[in-house]
């Protein structure tokens, strides 16, 4: 675990002393605050949740995240440094646990800094605190398994603006496969359990369950298990492909 | 003599391209093995299956008596990696690195420091500690290479072609630091220059097409030179029909070739049969002609004939 940790802090030192860290937290602010107050009304619907914020958020994650994870294992290939990382005495698991801690507690910090909102709702209205404590714990769990895809995608190539689009990509298809638009799809034809199984892997269901501030241990354990099973995919991969 | 590394049978294929092919050595504590060969060799490709980068297709090296493929974390232990090229964080700063590279290695503390410091003056980057690697030219990035894999003070150390990139002065100083850290040590550098191979190597393997063609002291290889014991002499270039005859009598004297003329004077190469000594015998020849010698001397045997010999007749 202590190599998990030394990793973990060379990619968050990483992040910080390139540029990507300061222009990622503005825009991402940037953005909430656009998407809150103007598209979600914050001020006009006068009521007093961070809903307008909550609701955005998913979609400003869909290309924000990638452009964090996208870096973590293409980054290393391309500069050969993938060797240097690899040879010293760290597991597979450590390494890509290592990156994955950096990139979630980074994507945590830049989500933590939309709490002047937090305080602006306190300080106009009466707002139900516990829900939008859970809205910011669906929101991390979120951010966090969007980074276990983009970074599993990352570790397949070595060209970062791919990671990037792949990245985007297969975090969009998650979130698509509970909206009406995919669920009419299949539900013409296929089986209700096939629906239902489809709906169960979209990041929205789940996440606008937490949001709602109902706290079920199952949309808990989806996010949990989508990170580790793309983690262990992210292990596979530079496994067989450190050489390549 | 304990056998710090065994290679046993290694083999590496990419597809249907054989990289590596059967090879097999081990190097003793004290050595330091130049591992030669044209590029394309698998020179790299071996290293990287030593030190764990890449798994065998088949066979397995052993690190002081731990297997690479079961435990590889115990062999990364052992090694210091100078990776081909040197490939660094290079938005970090030296001591950002090495102090990164000792909490992977779990150094902390005093030990750390000490670890740090003593790597920093040994490699003489001290100076440019607190500057991004970036930044810095070939020749620093290099040392600062050589400084992350010596930092733990390894058993075994495995530089892969570590003087690339470097003047002659820093070259000198590289040699120098291999040469200090010998005693007690494994040292496998790969190299495709043969002088490094006489100044700091004890032994040399020579690699082409993925397997073994050489391995041995590096006056081992001189000696499978044409060249080893011949008899070069510059004389007048009037006498070079009369020298020539003389030492052609010579018992021991294969032929003689004639290299260049340069000023009135003449260079000619006796090639003895067998590569026996025959010195004493030449020059014994030419004093009994009477011919007048400018300048005489034996031949250890030349390490690039040889080794363009060996690695394009595989």
């Amino acid at each position: 675990m202590g190599t998990s940790w030394a990793i973990c802090k060379r990619e968050l030192r990483a992040y910080f002393t390139t540029p990507l860290a300061y222009v990622f937290i503005v825009i991402f602010l940037a953005l909430n605050g656009v998407t809150a107050f103007y598209f979600g009304a914050l001020f006009d619907r006068g009521q007093a949740d961070m809903q307008p914020l909550f609701g955005f958020l998913p979609w400003l994650y869909l290309f924000l995240i990638p452009a964090i994870a996208m870096r973590l294992w293409a980054e290393e290939r391309k500069a050969g440094t993938l060797e240097l990382l690899m040879t010293l005495p760290v597991s597979t698991f450590n390494a890509v646990f290592g990156k994955f801690l950096a990139a979630w507690i980074f994507a945590g910090i830049a989500l933590a800094l939309t709490f002047p909102i937090w305080i602006t709702v306190n300080y106009l209205g009466d707002p139900d605190n516990g829900v939008i404590i859970a809205s910011y714990l669906g929101g991390f769990l979120m951010a966090g398994s969007y980074l276990a895809i983009g970074g599993f995608v990352s570790s397949m190539t070595r060209n970062q603006v791919i990671a990037f689009v792949i990245g985007a990509a297969v975090i969009f298809l998650f979130m698509m496969s509970g909206l009406e638009l995919v669920q009419s799809a299949f539900r013409g034809w296929a089986p209700d359990l096939v629906v239902d199984l489809v709906r169960s892997y979209s990041f929205l269901v789940h996440y606008d369950a937490i949001v709602r501030g109902v706290i079920d241990i199952r949309d808990m354990i989806f996010f949990v298990s989508i990170i580790g099973v793309f983690l262990f995919a992210n292990m596979v991969v530079v496994d067989l492909k450190k050489g390549a | 003599m304990d056998r710090m590394l065994q290679i046993e049978g290694l083999t590496k294929q990419f597809g249907s391209f054989t990289a590596v092919d059967n090879i097999s050595f081990s190097v003793n504590r004290g050595e330091v093995l130049g591992f030669l060969g044209p590029n394309g060799a698998g020179k790299t490709t071996a290293m990287r299956m030593v030190t764990g980068f890449l798994t065998p297709t088949s066979g397995t090296a052993y690190v002081g008596g731990h297997d690479v493929t079961a435990e590889p974390l115990e062999v990364k232990r052992r090694i210091g990696y100078l990776p081909e090229g040197a490939p660094l964080y290079e938005d970090m700063t030296p001591s950002e690195l090495l102090a990164f590279i000792s909490d992977v290695r779990g150094l902390s503390g005093a030990s750390k420091r000490e670890a740090i410091s003593s790597a920093a003056s040994r490699i003489n980057i001290e100076h440019v500690m607190h500057q991004a690697i970036g930044t810095l030219s070939k020749g620093y990035k290099r040392r600062v290479g050589i400084a992350q894999a010596i930092l733990h003070d390894p058993e075994i150390l495995i530089l892969d072609e570590p003087t690339d990139g470097l003047d002659p002065n820093q070259k000198h100083e590289v040699r120098k630091l291999i040469n200090e850290m010998a005693k007690d040590k494994v040292i496998v550098i790969s190299t495709h220059l043969l002088d490094e191979v006489d100044t700091v190597c004890s032994r040399a393997i020579v690699i082409a097409q993925g397997k073994i063609v050489a391995d041995g002291t590096p006056a081992d290889l001189e000696a499978r030179s044409e060249l080893h014991n011949a008899v070069t002499l510059r004389l007048p270039s009037t006498q070079s029909d009369k020298a020539k005859t003389a030492i052609e009598a010579v018992a021991g004297v294969d032929r003689v070739d004639e290299a260049s003329t340069q000023g009135g004077s003449i260079t000619m190469t006796a090639y003895p049969k067998d590569g026996q000594v025959v010195i004493d015998e030449v020059s014994a020849a030419l004093k009994g002609a009477e011919i007048s010698v400018q300048e005489i001397q034996a031949e250890r045997g030349r390490l690039d004939e040889v080794f363009r010999r060996i690695t394009t007749a595989a």
